[in-house]
């Protein structure tokens, strides 16, 4: 067992990077994303750590120096927040769509205006269908152990896509947990150096980038969605064999107290560890909750999704984000889109909370519950509401 | 020296193409040439990271592509943070005895749009961090792959679809923004001025600036035939007119040491370079002084700073 450190998340981050042994890290600083950039500009002023580091003068620029030394074959990260991202989404996309097999740990911050530091889930969903896979960490564990099984994923050759962790800002990332630390032998097991298909290298040629014409657009498009589909077997294969080596296993869709539950709560983040205190406090009460954690956002784990919910009478979305003039929150859209085939499926209720670093408590969690069993009782089986707007 | 070499030489080059013919450029355009003679001037150990534009929507519609060396392309604005991580990645895998350790020169390749307008702040971003690349900016005063829209590169004057001729404008209304002088006020070890017109100057200079270490500018003036409306077979013609009228002088800034690489004691009138091309066709003969004016101007300014030798 490896040591076990209380550290601050953003921190932990920083030293699995590190430990992954990333060739170019390229940078710019958005809060609450800095503590990670500022603790690797330590690491590797200190001479811990052999990388090309370089802070760039955007987020923009921070992306495509990414795509830029990924598409030579050396191991990249970057890591943002917010503004920072929606500035570097055109990248996303390019990224994804170019099979580069960049990590990005995101410290999930609201969008601007007004502009706000502090944590939602705005950011993240304003890039869903960049063709990236998706994950959520709960607390500081799984962001450091993600960093590895991210890269390991990513490289592997029936993937080749790139991966955003997502970690909420300042609740997360700002936070002092303890850490269990991995060997560095193992970790070199786990993630051998990165062998890149293609590489830009005089020596093989290739040409990347290219313009797609409308006889062979639909097909590039067709061949990306289908790889990260099909990137389903690869992510459980990765957290399996991370489970071997650490005992720490991970799943698309992590459950709590769920298998008799007539209400699921359904969230996505560090929200999981105070939603599971209000289930606590529910189920004393004699009261059938449970709670529903996605950790994978993309490819979203539908299967997953209706084996642990289907039973539930009602579930009770939480999301961090907003689909202005849409269906509410886009958490609860991919829920409704996973149970619409069903004959027999659980009611909906979705609220969005926590917008932009507003504290969600365990009573908020209890309150909401509490408001959508009557709603639901009184037949709004699809309602949508803002939590805790002060009028 | 070169003045002589500049139009007979050209067979000196290597009968090597790595900017393979066959792409879809049109007809006389002067960027394409351009861009084979700065592949000639490097050989085949480089990789090329490409701006979206006219160069890179001819060379590479998938599957083909026209690139014997390694070049990609990710966006518009981009192309020097591309290169910057291109040559941070290959440096730290030949450190890391990953790569075989030699000699790859990084270029990065946008027209005026991808370089003066939208991709000047990571061209900012790129010179500043001193990255070992060189860059090219293909020059053809205009958006021409989107349809010939002005840029803040078109010269003053010129005639595009955004900034047309009408009733109260007659054209561009602003001057040529001055880029090569942005690039050497980052205090770069090289930049330059070159045309396709003048082949062996434009392959002396960039193998000048791929060898010298550090970030390097080469600025290169390249004919449009379809955006200025003027005849294919006009290109090499109007590039040497471009320059022997000023509008366009061949300079060298090495370590802040201006160099004018041909000088001309009595320039050619401007309207010598301008009859030939519709951009310029509205153009009063006041509008001509005026930019014959700023032209003439600029020329000596030049002249100063090369004879001081800053």
């Amino acid at each position: 067992m490896g040591k076990r450190v209380g550290m601050e998340v953003s921190l932990a981050a920083a030293e699995a990077v590190k430990q992954a042994k990333v060739d170019v890290i390229s940078a710019y600083p958005i809060t609450p994303q800095t503590h990670i950039v500022e603790h690797l500009s330590e690491i590797v002023a200190n001479g811990e750590m052999d990388a090309e580091f370089f802070c760039v003068e955007s987020e923009h620029s921070a992306l495509s120096v990414c795509l830029g030394s990924e598409a030579t074959g050396a191991r990249s990260f970057t890591c943002t927040s917010s503004q920072g991202l929606v500035l570097m989404s055109e990248i996303t996309y390019i990224a994804s769509a170019l099979r580069l097999p960049i990590v990005m740990i995101l410290a999930n911050r609201a969008l601007s205006a007004p502009i706000s530091i502090w944590n939602d889930h705005s950011d993240v969903m304003s890039i869903r269908d960049c063709g990236w896979i998706q994950f959520f960490a709960e607390n500081g564990q799984d962001v450091y152990d993600h960093v590895f099984c991210a890269y390991r994923l990513a490289e592997d050759k029936r993937v080749l896509l790139p991966v955003i962790i997502n970690l909420d800002g300042f609740t997360l990332s700002h936070v002092i947990e303890p850490i269990e630390f991995i060997e560095q032998e193992k970790i070199d097991q786990f993630l051998p150096p990165y062998q890149p298909v293609h590489r830009l290298h005089p020596d093989r040629p290739v040409s990347m980038g290219g313009i797609a014409l409308p006889p062979i657009f639909t097909e590039t498009k067709k061949a990306h969605e289908v790889a990260i589909r099909s990137s389903m077997s690869k992510i459980l294969d990765t957290w399996k064999a991370f489970g071997e080596m650490t005992g720490r296993y991970y799943y698309p869709i992590e459950t709590y107290k769920t298998e008799d539950a007539e209400t699921i709560m359904v969230i996505m983040g560090s929200y999981g560890e105070t939603a599971s205190v209000a289930v606590d406090l529910m189920r004393e009460e004699g009261r059938s909750v449970g709670l529903a954690k996605i950790r994978l956002w993309r490819p979203f784990p539908f299967e997953d999704f209706k084996k642990a919910t289907l039973h539930a009478k009602q579930l009770v979305v939480i999301d961090r984000a907003i689909s202005m003039g849409g269906p509410g929150g886009p958490v609860a859209s991919e829920v409704k889109a996973a149970l619409y085939g069903e004959p027999m499926h659980p009611a909906v209720y979705n609220y969005a909370a926590g917008l932009g670093g507003r504290d969600v408590s365990p009573a908020d969690f209890i309150k909401m519950v509490d408001k959508a069993e009557i709603e639901i009782e009184e037949g709004n089986r699809e309602g949508f509401e803002i939590y805790g707007v002060r009028e | 020296m070169t003045e002589n070499l500049n139009v007979y030489a050209v067979r000196t080059l290597t009968q090597k193409e790595y900017f393979a013919p066959g792409h879809r450029a049109c007809q006389g355009c002067a960027e394409a040439l351009a861009l084979r003679l700065v592949c000639k001037a490097l050989g085949r150990n480089i990789v090329v990271a490409s701006a979206t534009g006219c160069m890179e929507v001819v060379s590479t519609p998938i599957p083909f592509t026209a690139w014997r060396v390694p070049w990609f392309h990710v966006a518009f604005e981009n192309a020097a943070a591309v290169a910057s991580g291109i040559e941070s990645g290959l440096k730290v895998l030949m450190r890391k005895g990953r790569i075989p350790r030699k000699k790859i020169v990084t270029i990065a390749m946008a027209g005026d749009g991808g370089t003066a307008d939208i991709g000047l702040q990571a061209l900012s971003g790129a010179l500043e961090r001193g990255h070992n690349f060189t860059y090219i900016c293909t020059d053809n005063e205009a958006y021409m792959n989107t349809g010939i829209q002005r840029s803040s590169s078109t010269p003053f004057g010129a005639s595009t679809t955004t900034s047309p001729v009408g009733k109260v404008q007659m054209g561009q209304i602003t001057w040529k923004k001055n880029m090569p002088a942005i690039a050497a006020a980052h205090n770069i070890p090289y930049v330059a001025t070159a045309c396709p017109s003048y082949p062996i100057d434009l392959v002396q200079k960039v193998k000048k600036a791929a060898d010298i270490e550090g970030p390097a500018y080469v600025h290169i003036l390249s004919v449009c035939p379809t955006g200025w409306r003027s005849a294919p077979e006009l290109s090499i013609k109007l590039g040497r007119l471009a320059v022997e009228t000023g509008v366009f002088p061949l300079y060298e800034v090495e370590r802040g040491q201006y160099r004018l690489n041909m000088d001309f004691p009595k320039l050619k009138p401007i309207k010598e370079y301008i009859k030939f091309q519709g951009r310029f066709r509205h153009l009063t003969d006041g509008m001509i002084e005026e930019i014959e004016k700023r032209v003439h101007q600029e020329y000596e300014q030049l002249k100063e700073k090369a004879k001081k030798g800053v």
